[in-house]
């Protein structure tokens, strides 16, 4: 790190700053362990009430049905999104393709093209294919909108690999499959390790597309699940049972934020240096 | 493996960079192909590694016609300028990679052997549990012949395999590659653009200008024997001097500045007041000969064992002296040295040497 001026008085101003955040995130945690009297701030007792829904469903459903959902959506996208990323991104980077300025210029577009704009037209379609209200059309439309963002940045990963070692692997012998297979796919490891943390938590945190294009679908996922619970006004006022809710929501993607924190780094620097 | 191009043409999307070119490496031969950047020293290698297709012409291995197999089947060793080591890999998986792919299986101990037997010729042993990036850039560069030759392919190429070592390491590999490629027996081609590494490390060494070979054989030969302008320009450190002028009355050439000289011997008999351009290697100037040359020293330069000298000789007419280190002479002084005419070089007015 440079220090091309005094950190303290920067770090002062982050932590003002952040103050808000951090104090709301801290009640959030505490809430959902504490109760408080009516109409008072500061909680007075200590209880695991609002943490009961993890193992008894009847007040508000089963939690754990919603979020094997979340888990199967995030999931299924994660492994989509890699396996044509991965494969896709090589092709774009390294063969001799033809049409392949078209496709590149065709992922660039669609990663800015904005998907909401797109809803209607994907209804259409899997109205027409008959995936409208199934959670594999959900997966499908999810991951297609993932895609020009995940095919990009692996190839920009690839494209760091030098051809030379393409080349090598060539002249050892190896079949070009097996030189990415080996060679190739090692070197780009931190960009998909990013692109799949990325892509799971795209999924875990997806509300609008299950909830648009598989309403009635017995499939709910976490996110609609959480809403419902406020929509359906089931709990009267009980919001810290929604909070811990909330945060059992949010678990996930903490842990997945700690663990792969570094990592996550890497997508923006692009590189395979480390 | 004797190695032959018959006719070998490329072109990059319509545009011809080899056109026509033919030569041969004989069995255990090592032949640098010598030339400036873009002249298509590694589009001729790669052609031959078989990265490149070939547009026209044959590639002979041996007496297999190899113009049309895929690099995985040529079996050809290649080094790349900046090694391409696989990074993920240890220095001993590094080597053993291209025993555990293509159409032969073995087995693990196999591989170990190969590679340790390889390590110890390329004296490398105690670095085979290392990653690439543990590795100086020497051993970088013999893990990458180790690699090279662990399948002991038929044909070794080697692309400016020196450029990115220190001016000591370069001195070291120079002598090393060239050991190894005796021991082993390989046939080989080195690619450089430094005429010291091509003359001290091979056989032979073949001048390349924009896609033809203008001049093919032994280093002393072509220094000795240029064909042409170019070749005597590019061979020689410091370089050649060429003098413009004409040939004069008894084998005589006479410059407008001033200057005049004896021909060579050999020439005395060209006619008079054709355009030729002589050169003097610095070498031939001011060391002994049969005549002389007078001028003021302009720059000298000394270099530890020698020192080389800059003579005006007429005005705008500079020679070029190299001497054993003396420090008898400053600049400003007017000396008188003699030339070595016999060895003299002309050229005609095409760059041909007469
Ligand atoms: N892939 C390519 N597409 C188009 N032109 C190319 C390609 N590769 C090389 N060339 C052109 O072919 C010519 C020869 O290139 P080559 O790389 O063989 O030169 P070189 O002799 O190896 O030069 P250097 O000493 O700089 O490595 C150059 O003019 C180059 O611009
Ligand atoms: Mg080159």
């Amino acid at each position: 790190m440079t220090r091309n001026f005094a950190t303290l008085p920067l770090l002062l101003l982050l932590i003002v700053i952040s103050l808000p955040l951090t104090v709301m995130y801290g009640f959030l945690i505490l809430d959902t362990f504490t109760d408080a009297p009516p109409g008072e701030l500061w909680p007075d007792r200590f209880t695991l009430e609002h943490w009961r829904f993890l193992f008894d469903g009847g007040e508000i459903g089963n939690v754990w049905a919603a979020a094997g959902n979340s888990l199967i959506l995030a999931g299924s996208m994660t492994v989509i999104v890699l396996t044509v990323s991965t494969t896709g991104a090589y092709a774009l980077s390294r063969l001799n393709l033809p049409f392949r300025r078209f496709f590149l210029a065709g992922v660039l577009v669609m990663h800015a093209f904005p998907s909401v704009t797109l809803l209607i037209g994907v209804f259409f379609v899997l109205n027409l294919t008959g995936l409208y209200n199934s959670m594999i059309g959900v997966i499908l439309v999810k991951s297609s909108l993932m895609l020009p963002f995940g095919i990009w940045i692996m190839k920009g990963f690839y494209d760091a690999v030098p051809w030379e070692i393409e080349m090598a692997g060539v002249q050892d012998g190896a079949s070009r499959f097996t030189v990415w297979r080996r060679l190739i796919l090692p070197q780009v490891k931190p960009g998909l390790v990013a692109l799949s943390v990325f892509s799971f938590l795209d999924g875990w945190g997806e509300y609008l597309l299950p909830r648009i294009l598989a309403p009635g679908s017995d499939m709910e996922v976490l996110s609609v699940f959480l809403n419902e619970l406020i929509a359906a006004d089931q709990l009267g006022f009980n919001f810290n049972l929604f909070k811990s809710v909330g945060v059992f929501y949010t678990l996930p993607v903490v842990l997945l934020y700690v663990i792969f924190q570094h990592r996550l780094m890497n997508i923006f620097g692009g590189g395979t240096k480390g | 493996m004797r190695l032959h191009l018959d006719n070998f043409t490329k072109r990059f999307d319509g545009n011809p960079v080899i056109e026509g070119m033919n030569f041969v490496v004989e069995d255990g031969e090592m032949l640098a192909l010598l030339g400036p950047s873009g002249c298509g020293k590694s589009t001729t290698l790669f052609a031959i590694a078989g990265i490149y297709r070939a547009d026209g012409g044959r590639i002979l291995f041996g007496d297999r016609d190899v113009t049309n197999l895929p690099s995985q089947r040529r079996n050809v060793g290649v080094v790349f300028q900046n090694y391409a080591l696989y990074p993920h890999m240890s220095v001993e998986e590094n080597i053993g990679f291209p025993l555990t792919v293509g159409r032969i299986r073995r087995d693990k101990a196999e591989v170990a052997r190969a590679v340790r037997e390889i390590a110890e010729l390329i004296h490398i042993e105690e670095l085979l549990a290392r990653k690439p990036a543990q590795l100086s850039g020497g051993q970088q560069q013999r893990v990458a012949l180790a690699r090279a030759l662990v399948r002991r392919p038929g044909i070794l190429l080697l692309d400016e395999p020196l450029a990115n070592l220190d001016a000591r390491l370069r001195l070291e590999m120079r002598s090393e590659i060239r050991r190894i490629q005796l021991e082993t027996g390989i046939t080989a081609i080195l690619v450089t653009h430094d005429q010291v590494e091509a003359m001290s490390m091979c056989d032979r060494v073949a001048i390349m200008e924009r896609g033809r070979i203008l001049q093919i054989g032994p280093p002393t030969e072509l220094y000795r024997a240029p064909v042409n302008r170019f070749v005597a320009g590019f061979l020689g450190n410091p370089p050649i001097v060429f003098l413009e002028g004409r040939t004069a009355g008894q084998g005589s050439f006479a410059m407008d500045q001033g200057l005049h000289l004896p021909l060579p011997p050999r020439l005395r008999g060209l006619p008079a007041d054709r355009p030729i351009s002589l050169g003097i290697r610095p070498e031939h100037f001011g060391t002994g000969g049969t005549a002389q040359a007078t001028g003021r020293v302009t720059f000298v330069e000394p270099q530890g064992r020698e020192t080389l000298f800059d003579i005006e000789t007429a005005p705008g007419v500079i020679l070029r002296s190299v001497q054993p280190a003396r420090e008898d002479v400053g600049v400003g002084d007017i000396v008188t040295w003699p030339i070595d005419v016999d060895n003299l070089l002309a050229f005609d007015a095409e760059g041909t040497r007469l």
